[in-house]
């Protein structure tokens, strides 16, 4: 019985655990009711992913209302694969959160730092649940509305410029999904994504489909930063307390790449995105000279977080690329590597949560021999920044595998080199915090390792960043089972 | 060419407005002219569907006798969620507004950069 309201179970109840955890004081309470609902959520997560791959997708009609008249939700491999990775990185943000803002959060406003969390988890998994376009853009503004709350509590004046930023820019973003939406809804006179796939090919030599297309790509690429549209992202990610910057780096852009896989395959269809209108010549070059030159950009940043945040730039490139090449390797590369970036780069911002409690500083400066120091924290750092160089037995040597193996495929020489120089650019910014932590002496006091509730989360992540380095089933095998039915759909 | 330019007078406003809000939004300095940019820029989008939904020689939706034409009511309904959406934005950047007037005591843009640079 309840397996049926699974999908909607896993988008309610952080909603309704966001007010209870608004109403509570102190610290402790609302931390356990977030931990309670994420806890859930993960389990929701991983139930419907089993689901999925047990029974084929899943059709929740909300509220009873049969589609395309009512909202539907409809998940398939890709959904649960993201869902999944939403409410895994939520759980264990939450796990890390109680002691990493206990130095960044006053308590008077550690419940409501729970509420926006929550209604930013809700949002998220909105988007990815939901068969219905207005739907998306609804779940999108609820999502970006608590993550500039979040970003704005960042201890640094300057977290408030950047959430403004953010802000204005995210608006934007979405407003032009909005016309998108509005102008497909002109033409096709439905919002529910499998019946506006069926109407496209009736209108698509119309100017208003076009715009459509245009409004919406640009809108989504706002959101999950492309360059040259990611000038939000740095301060965001830099000036937001650590804990939000762990969540939304391995989860928002991530989700809003997921966006753009399903307007492109299952709203607009194959035919229409990548045969009508040449996007590839539009998002090839752009993400292969957005992750060189945001990679060299990280090269030369003093605060690590910064430079980790050019480098989550450069890492939505790979994800563009693989989308842009509109091949099948190609889009299994993007969506291996939506969740694979979320694990290492959640690991990655964690172990420098924990610096930044010991230390205060997450300037390159202050990790002078942390190595010795902290141990363990820098170690997860290390593991993390392997794979995001992309060295084999971890994530991050699968996902770039697939996307050389796609661009090999197509016989694209110079996106192949790109992809190898970017990884080499990696080297390069990571090796800068390996030498500052092993090989430099300390300066000032010294310091203890970190507490095990910051650990213990982030070798976590650490450990499923090897663990499906090594044993590719479930990722490698839902990756490609949700391209099989994207593409099967065209 | 006059019915491209009359006919369709609620798309040029709004195709005006949004330039209007978008342009007010990149070129001020002041960071309230600028919410105020985004509030124009979306109410342009709210105009384009209030603007769909309309059918001509239509009424109002509601089954009476007489009248077979009505307007469609679902772009409506999705405005007014969007519309909700549009006030929380507003509210949101507005506080973060006073937020940096009390941190930096200034909403201009260049001044707080300025001030930034200077630490």
């Amino acid at each position: 019985m309840i397996h049926q309201h699974v999908s909607i179970l896993l988008v309610v109840i952080p909603l309704l655990a966001a007010p209870l955890a608004a109403m509570t004081t102190g610290r402790r309470i609302p931390w356990i009711v977030a931990l309670l609902a994420t806890a859930t959520a993960l389990g929701l997560a991983a139930w419907q992913a089993w689901l999925v791959m047990e029974s084929g997708p899943i059709s929740y009609a909300l509220g009873g209302w049969t589609p395309p008249w009512g909202i539907e939700y409809r998940i398939d491999a890709l959904n649960a694969f993201v869902a999944l990775l939403v409410a895994g990185i939520g759980f264990l943000s939450v796990l890390y959160a109680y002691t990493s803002i206990s130095s960044e959060i006053e308590t008077r406003k550690t419940p409501l730092f729970y509420t926006a969390f929550l209604l930013c988890m809700t949002g998220l998994l909105g988007i990815t649940q939901t068969g219905d376009v207005f739907n998306v853009f609804v779940f999108l503004e609820i999502s970006s509305l608590s993550a500039y709350a979040l970003i704005s509590l960042g201890r640094d004046r300057r977290s408030l410029t950047a959430a403004f930023t953010y802000l204005i820019m995210g608006t934007i973003g979405a407003t032009f999904l909005l016309i998108g939406i509005g102008l497909v809804y002109a033409m096709t006179g439905t919002l529910n994504m499998a019946d506006i796939l069926l109407r496209i090919p009736e209108v698509a030599e119309s100017r208003t489909i076009h715009t459509a297309f245009a409004f919406i790509v640009i809108g989504i690429c706002l959101k999950l930063a492309l360059f040259p549209l990611h000038l939000w992202l740095p301060n965001a990610y830099t000036y937001a307390p650590s804990v939000v910057t762990v969540f939304l780096a391995s989860t928002a852009t991530k989700v809003a790449v997921y966006t753009l896989v399903r307007f492109m395959h299952s709203v607009f269809g194959y035919q229409f995105s990548f045969e009508n209108i040449p996007t590839s010549w539009l998002l090839v070059p752009l993400a292969t000279i957005g992750l060189l030159s945001t990679s060299m950009v990280a090269i030369g940043q003093r605060d690590v977080k910064r430079m980790l945040a050019y480098s989550s730039v450069a890492q939505i490139g790979y994800m563009v690329l693989g989308i842009g090449m509109a091949t099948g390797t190609g889009l299994v590369a993007a969506i291996l590597h939506v969740f694979n970036h979320g694990l290492m780069k959640g690991a990655l911002f964690m172990a420098l949560g924990a610096v930044a409690y010991r230390m205060g500083s997450t300037s390159i400066e202050s990790m002078r021999g942390l190595g010795r120091q902290m141990p363990l924290t820098m170690a997860a750092f290390v593991v993390g920044g392997l794979s995001l160089i992309g060295v084999p037995l971890t994530v991050g040597f699968i996902s770039k595998w697939y996307l050389i193996l796609a661009a090999v495929d197509l016989g694209w020489w110079p996106v192949v080199a790109a992809i190898v120089i970017g990884s080499l650019l990696a080297v390069i910014y990571i090796w800068r915090v390996v030498e500052a932590a092993y090989f430099q002496d300390a300066n000032g006091e010294p310091v203890r390792e970190a507490p095990l509730s910051l650990l213990a989360p982030t070798w976590i992540l650490i450990i499923t960043n090897i663990w499906f380095g090594i044993d590719t089933r479930l990722t490698v095998g839902m990756a490609e089972r949700a391209v099989q039915l994207l593409t099967g759909a065209n | 060419m006059t019915d491209l330019l009359v006919g369709h007078y609620n798309y040029w406003i709004v195709i005006f407005l949004m330039m209007l809000g978008l342009f007010t939004v990149l070129s001020r300095n002041n960071l309230v002219k600028k919410i105020v940019g985004l509030n124009i820029f979306q109410t342009s989008v709210f105009l384009l569907y209030i603007s769909l939904g309309n059918v001509s020689g239509g009424t109002v939706p509601i089954v009476a006798e007489g009248y077979d034409t009505y307007s469609n009511p679902l772009p409506h309904v999705l405005i007014l969620t969007a519309i909700v959406v549009g006030v929380a934005v507003t509210a949101v950047g507005l506080a973060l507004v006073v937020r940096i007037k009390e941190a930096y005591g200034t909403i201009e843009e260049d001044e707080i950069h300025a001030k930034d640079k200077s630490l």
